[in-house]
């Protein structure tokens, strides 16, 4: 048995056969060769093969997802039969007495080109689709598998070095029982997808790739981030146990679905829900989400190749906010630069681009764009409870500037006889000067929402996308939630809430050090609420404020840890 | 031997859905089906040739049928490249 150990970033356990998604070696050598017809004939029984197998590829995938995004695989089809294709390939075979695996090579590299040379997006990308069927027939002359997510049709536990969006998004539920991934961490896109999928997901592994074969059996646990490979029968049983104590206790969390949020001593708090797309909402009250704390709208701008009309946004934001129906949600204006790039909208390269033009900054300098947005906004609060809030704000005056546009475009809406509601105008606290200046921004805000991942990025002054650094990447350290402690005392003082939407908020340790300091909206994954509301069930804020005293008292973030360890065991 | 002249109008230009509609439908026949544009001519039973002739909106080309089915499929052909909004 081999134990790997990796990041725990989707709850649960699975047990299950390993499916290794791993592109395999199709490198080869050309060779002379001296039967002609019996290469062709190899070479006929490669695309013969690869046709059927792109036949049950469209099929299952029509089943599962519908005609759409199957068309794809009968186009990939074609291209298998296509004369035009076989027929250079059995020529060079013949003329050149070279092997089918170069002959293949050359006609399909000349398709591919052909197809990369011409100025339309569209077509260039069909250079994709050639090179994706020239692989499959290659690995079929090699004798290699290809693997393909969608074709799963077993109960396996998927391994890979990383998972793209779009091999996550075929993923059946019903066969994929979790995954393990090399690299990546509790917030890369492929965590995040585990938890929205609900799969048990252990991500950088570094060595799952080489270490599982396909068929090994499997256990990935996502409560600890353990990889067993090929367990003995006893650890099996032990872990089967261990996943029916997960089904029970999570169904102890179902029975607080509706409930509200309450401390063993009878204080209230909020738990929302952070989302990307109005799709999630179905998730969000399915677990039992109080609200929606962060509504991520760069996603609308993200994966096309025009800005959204008003309209659009405007059809997106009020689909939350009757789905929400009259709860709390907080939406944050368009979040982008830095890493997350628009393709029509060309910025500068820049040398630290968390550092850069970004998020609030360009919205005040591209304004048509910000405007558009609040429009929407504004036009949409009509049909709920929403809350505005501006993202990566560093002074009072970035405030100031945005609510000021936000009001001009509200008096325009009002002057043209829209109706517009009340709405909370408030602030993410990102950046250590807005946390460090919380008392003065608290006069003008309605509320703070904190988000952890770039404040602690940004206190700490290291890359969060850097694993050499990751070290530093310390939600219990002291600064940090001295920091957090000055912001939601700023807030109260002032009679405003404070809120947080970074992944601390729904960290099991982080949670009774931030009901000790007064947080009032705690915004997760959906999937952590329950367990969260479980949780804050069970413990008491007075003794928690006492934790916390004591807590920013201690040097270390491994002693704090080991502090809240100790108070809540 | 039969021909039709053709415009493209679907905005697209010519893309895998409408391609690959043409390709399925042609391939079938005995007869040799090619389209042809000012710069080359394509074999339209393969889907390859069809998408490298890169046909954008505006875009003529000509649709050649001949041999023993060429009625059936002529008819056929033309019907399909209208229907599909492709071409008229």
């Amino acid at each position: 048995m081999i134990r790997l150990k990796g990041i725990a970033a989707s709850d649960g356990i699975a047990i299950a056969k390993a499916y290794c998604l791993v592109q395999p070696d199709l490198s080869f050598a050309k060779t002379t060769i001296q039967d002609i017809d019996a290469e062709q004939q190899r070479l006929v029984a490669a695309l013969e093969k690869s046709a059927e197998e792109l036949a049950a590829i469209q099929q299952l995938t029509q089943e599962k997802l519908g005609a759409e995004e199957a068309a794809i695989f009968g186009a990939h089809l074609l291209v298998v039969k296509d004369p035009e294709l076989i027929g250079p390939i059995k020529q060079k075979i013949a003329e050149e007495a070279v092997n089918a695996e170069y002959a293949l090579n050359e006609v399909s590299t000349m398709f591919v080109s052909l197809f990369e040379g011409m100025d339309n997006e569209y077509m260039s990308e069909r250079a994709a689709d050639v090179k994706d069927v020239s692989n499959r027939v290659l690995a079929h002359l090699l004798g290699v598998h290809i693997p393909n997510p969608s074709n799963i049709n077993e109960q396996v536990i998927v391994v890979a070095t990383d998972l793209t969006p779009s091999e996550t998004a075929q993923l059946d539920r019903n066969f994929v029982l979790g995954f393990t991934t090399d690299i990546g961490g509790r917030t890369s896109h492929s965590a995040i997808m585990a938890r929205s999928l609900e799969i048990p997901a252990v991500v950088g592994t570094g060595t799952a790739v080489e270490s599982i074969q396909d068929g090994d059996l499997l256990i990935v646990d996502g409560l600890t981030g353990d990889v067993l490979v090929n367990p003995t029968e006893e650890v099996v049983a032990t872990y089967r146990k261990k996943a029916e104590d997960f089904t029970a206790q999570q169904a102890e969390w179902a029975t607080l679905l509706n409930e509200k949020t309450i401390s063993k001593d009878g204080v209230q708090v909020e738990l929302a829900a952070n989302i990307g797309s109005p799709n999630d909402l179905e998730g969000v009250l399915r677990h039992g989400g109080e609200g929606i704390g962060l509504y991520r709208t760069e996603f609308l701008y993200m994966g096309r190749d025009n800005l959204p009309s008003e309209e659009e946004q405007f059809m997106a934001y009020k689909t939350v906010l009757e789905g929400m129906e009259g709860k709390a949600v907080v939406i944050r204006t368009l979040d982008i630069g830095g890493d997350k790039n628009l393709p029509y909208l060309p910025l500068q390269e820049e040398m630290n681009p968390f550092l850069g033009h970004r998020a609030i900054r360009l919205c005040l300098e591209y304004q048509d764009i910000f405007r558009t947005q609040l429009r929407a906004l504004l036009r949409a609060s009509n049909y709920g409870n929403l809350k505005i809030m501006f993202p990566m704000i560093a002074t009072l005056q970035e405030f100031r500037d945005a609510k000021a546009i936000l009001l001009e475009e509200k008096e325009n809406l009002l002057a043209q006889g829209v109706t517009v509601s009340e709405i909370e105008i408030g602030i993410m606290v990102e950046i250590p000067s807005t946390a460090v200046m919380a008392d003065i921004f608290a006069k003008e805000v309605d509320f703070f929402s904190i988000g952890t991942n770039d404040l602690i990025q940004y206190t700490m002054a290291a890359d969060r996308m850097n694993e050499k650094v990751s070290y530093l990447y310390q939600p219990y350290n002291p600064a940090i939630l001295r920091l957090i402690k000055m912001v939601i005392d700023a807030a109260h003082k002032e009679n405003k809430w404070a809120g947080m939407c970074g992944e601390m908020a729904g960290d099991e340790y982080a949670v009774p050090l931030l009901l000790g300091l007064g947080l009032d909206e705690f915004s997760m994954s959906a999937t952590s609420i329950l367990k969260t509301r479980t949780l804050i069930k069970h413990l008491s804020v007075a003794d928690m404020r006492v934790l916390a005293t004591e807590a920013l008292q201690l040097t270390t973030s491994d002693e704090i840890l080991a502090r809240v360890k100790q108070a809540v065991h | 031997m039969k021909t039709k002249q053709f415009t493209v109008v679907d905005p697209l230009g010519i893309h895998a859905r409408p391609a690959s509609q043409l390709v399925a439908a042609a391939t079938p026949f005995a007869s040799s089906i090619e389209l042809q544009t000012e710069q080359r001519t394509a074999n339209l039973k393969s889907i390859l040739g069809v998408m490298g002739l890169a046909l954008k909106q505006g875009s003529m080309f000509t649709l050649h049928v001949e041999g023993e089915d060429e009625e059936q499929a002529f008819t056929a052909l033309t019907k399909l490249i209208s229907e599909t909004g492709l071409a008229q």
